[in-house]
């Protein structure tokens, strides 16, 4: 059977580039970065270097750059390490778990945090920060790129908001690294988090932007590694297969693979919108474009329970997702498409689509052939139960 | 379009569905597993006394759904859990609620088969292509191209026979449906899971009702009404003799069963039971063991296995709860949607809310919910 992975946005293999770069730090240049000797003088090496490509990636310097475990480390480090009881906090109610959760832990001991709420686009409104600041606020998180719609949040206008008025500003970008250009600057942010395994690098890879000077108190301490921000003897291997996948990444931003890959997803979700009762979540305001992701595109089938199409689309060799990995199994339905304005069935009845860039016509093609057949099965079996049930 | 026949089996974590899988993997047709995740187990955690951390071995845990997982990848088939939470949340526990809030005894289990495991169930393996489910209750089912119906029939292991909460099943469920294990023992279910090198081959049934950790359902209806913002209802009244002589009050309603000893509060000379307990005056009547026997039952919201209907009297065996020996009766229709039977022997305990199963040698003829 041929089988077709739309579901980027949960993870991506790793490239063959990242893992033949990877090679060598296991069982050769196995050495600890720390250590005297040649051993570890080679793997510091190898860690510099990706450092210095993760700085590129950042657009900061070399000393900015903290590798850690992945997004979630990230987003809890700017979290818990910048907030203390008193301050307040500003996010918004589309951000990942790791930003959610983090938020409401830190509320419960005292810290006010206010969940700015999206326009049905799926965009959060520049206006709606500002009116969400009070004297107090010590931290703004906004997300790049929601991981469910793919829309590209408004970050260099938020980070102006948060410059003048005092706020450090951290960025979730998980989802927009190595999809859209970062630059810490423009972005106008003291942190930034992104995750490996969403861009070709291993799971468990992670690195943040911390630019200099920002007092964020460390998660975990112990011995002095990247400059005692983040004890715990580095992953090398993870390091060098991050550092890897964030130069082919930029290479892909230069030569044009995400316009490429715009128009897949685009011949993809016009061929789906073909079928009656679907429409695309998020990417409307009006008749304006709001910009999104080249890889993702979110949509509701009139009629269908989502977690039934995915598992019978499963079964046809097309991988998706009926929202965030992070979320399956639970009941709620996506709580992004919620704070879009969709109800419980339209949210339950959503998929998405989140391609590689490795993707080729013939995957859009063969996709295009099993989603009309499953919907419409899916509609026979249950013409008016379907959307009703739980 | 020719299909290789593709079967979901319904999988809970536990020996049989396990096994059921297993039997089905080797047969050579496609087999999907599905767990339904019906309740979460923490919901209502830690509240009234309800047990903290819920022992495994109880459906929707998430042990369980470990368990099924294993054995699924063990098996080599795909795998999926499906959430059920809203439906089983609206069409089994809020009714067995109101059921216990009307004085009724309700038996959630039947709920759950009628509603979920096979209704809900046979719609999601349809919509994801398959065109059969099977399941490890202990049950027969097989066509009779004479009658041409389905009929069901009580398994080779009677001490495990589950055809009690299998009555509502249609026509069209009993014809998309396998029972694999129909045909054998508990023990050899074991057996067969160890060969298929099944590491929960041991692991012990499950009894209780699952959403209900401990067992202890006036717990559990405290804690859902309070999580629900309900009070829970002021059923406090009177414990009268079958002769209406007031013997003592009672606390609410909700707390006694038809057939019930112990903890009726009040003193006497000899053991009291619960005879009837009424809904609206909140009275509850106790009286001796003799006096709970009754010849007649009636039965409502009807499902027929066996026969199209029940057009004229029919002499039957009834089990009116899981583990009561079927008796003698004389049934007959009653009015619409109802019927009546007639025990040869006064019959200890009719519990409105419970079902009662109406069976012909080892046929299901059909069934009801008693009132």
């Amino acid at each position: 059977m041929r089988r077709v992975y739309c579901d980027a946005n949960a993870t991506t293999p790793l490239l063959p580039e990242v893992v033949q770069a990877m090679h060598p730090f296991w069982m050769e240049q196995f050495g600890n970065a720390s250590s005297i000797h040649l051993y570890g003088q080679q793997a510091h090496r190898a860690v510099n270097h990706a450092r210095e490509t993760l700085a590129q990636f950042f657009k900061c310097r070399d000393a900015e750059v903290v590798f850690n475990s992945g997004g979630t480390e990230g987003d809890n480090t700017a979290i818990f390490g910048l907030l203390r009881p008193g301050d307040h906090f500003i996010t918004t109610s589309i951000e990942h778990s790791a930003v959610l959760r983090a938020a409401e832990s830190v509320a419960k001991s005292g810290v006010e945090v206010t969940f700015v709420a999206p326009h049905p686009s799926g965009l959060i409104h520049p206006e709606d920060i500002e009116s969400a600041k009070r004297p107090n606020t010590r931290l703004i998180s906004v997300m790049l790129a929601n991981n469910e719609t793919g829309v590209l949040q408004p970050v260099e206008k938020i980070g102006k908001i948060a410059s003048d008025a005092g706020a450090f500003f951290h960025i979730d970008a998980v989802q927009g690294a190595g999809k859209v250009e970062l630059d810490v600057k423009r972005f106008g942010c003291h942190l930034l988090s992104i995750s490996g395994h969403k861009m070709h690098a291993p799971k468990g890879m992670g690195a943040m932007y911390v630019r200099r000077g920002t007092p964020i108190a460390p998660m975990m301490v112990g011995g002095s590694h990247e400059r005692r921000q983040r004890a715990g003897t580095e992953n090398v291997p993870g390091i060098v297969g991050l550092g890897k996948a964030a130069e082919l990444a930029m290479e892909s931003l230069e030569d044009g693979a995400m316009i490429k890959l715009a128009e897949l997803r685009d011949q993809l979700e016009a061929g789906i919108l073909k079928i009656p009762g679907t429409r695309v979540n998020g990417g409307w305001e009006g008749q304006t474009r709001v910009p999104r992701t080249a890889n993702t595109t979110n949509i509701s089938f009139d009629n269908v329970e989502g977690e039934a199409l995915v598992i019978a689309l499963d079964l046809k060799g097309v991988a998706v997702s009926g929202g965030s990995a992070c979320h399956s199994g639970s009941t709620e339905p996506s709580h992004v498409l919620m704070a879009m304005g969709l109800d419980k069935n339209a949210a339950r009845a959503s998929l998405r689509f989140s391609l590689m860039k490795t993707a080729t016509e013939a995957d859009i093609e063969h996709v295009l052939q099993v989603v009309p057949e499953a919907v419409e099965r899916l509609r026979a079996l249950s013409p008016v139960v379907a959307g009703t049930l739980g | 379009m020719t299909e290789p026949l593709t079967i979901a089996v319904a999988m809970s974590g536990g020996v049989d569905s396990s096994t059921v899988a297993a039997i089905l993997a080797h047969g050579g047709d496609h087999v999907v597993g599905l767990t339904l995740h019906l309740w979460d187990q923490t919901r209502l955690a830690g509240k009234h006394g309800i047990p903290d951390a819920p022992k495994a071995g109880r459906c929707c845990s998430l042990d369980d759904v470990y368990d099924a997982r294993k054995v699924a990848e063990h098996l080599g088939i795909p795998y999926y859990v499906v959430n059920q939470e809203e439906r089983f949340e609206r069409d089994v526990v809020r009714p067995f609620v109101d059921e216990y809030l009307a004085g009724r005894t309700p038996i959630p289990c039947s709920l759950c088969n009628n509603h979920l495991k096979f209704d809900q169930l046979l719609q999601t393996a349809r919509s994801i292509g398959a065109s059969r489910i099977a399941t490890g209750h202990y049950a027969v089912n097989e066509f009779d191209p004479e009658r041409g119906r389905w009929i069901l029939k009580r398994p080779a292991d009677l001490a495990k026979d589950q055809t009690y909460f299998l009555f509502g099943l249609t026509q069209e469920q009993l014809a998309h449906t396998l029972f694999p294990l129909g045909r054998l023992t508990k023990p050899e279910v074991r057996n067969v899971a160890r060969q298929h090198g099944l590491r929960l081959a041991e692991k012990p049934d499950s009894q209780e009702i699952c959403f209900i950790p401990g067992g202890d359902y006036k717990q559990f209806l405290t804690a859902y009404l309070e999580e629900q913002g309900q009070q829970f209802p002021e059923t406090a009244g009177e414990l009268v003799a079958a002769s209406g002589q007031v013997l003592g009050h009672h606390d609410g309603i909700s707390g006694f069963t038809v057939g019930q000893r112990k903890g009726i509060g009040v003193s006497s000379p000899t053991p009291l039971y619960v005879l009837q307990i009424d809904p609206t005056s909140h009275r509850v009547t106790v009286g001796a063991d003799e006096e709970l026997a009754t010849r007649t039952l009636r039965a409502r919201r009807l499902n027929w296995i066996s026969i199209p209907e029940l057009a004229a009297p029919m002499r039957v065996k009834i089990k009116i709860r899981h583990r009561h020996e079927p008796a003698w009766a004389t049934l007959e229709p009653g009015n619409a949607g109802e019927a009546i039977a007639t025990f040869d022997e006064p019959q200890r305990a009719v519990t409105p809310g419970q079902s009662a199963v109406f069976y012909d040698g080892d046929e299901v003829v059909g069934g009801g919910w008693i009132f």
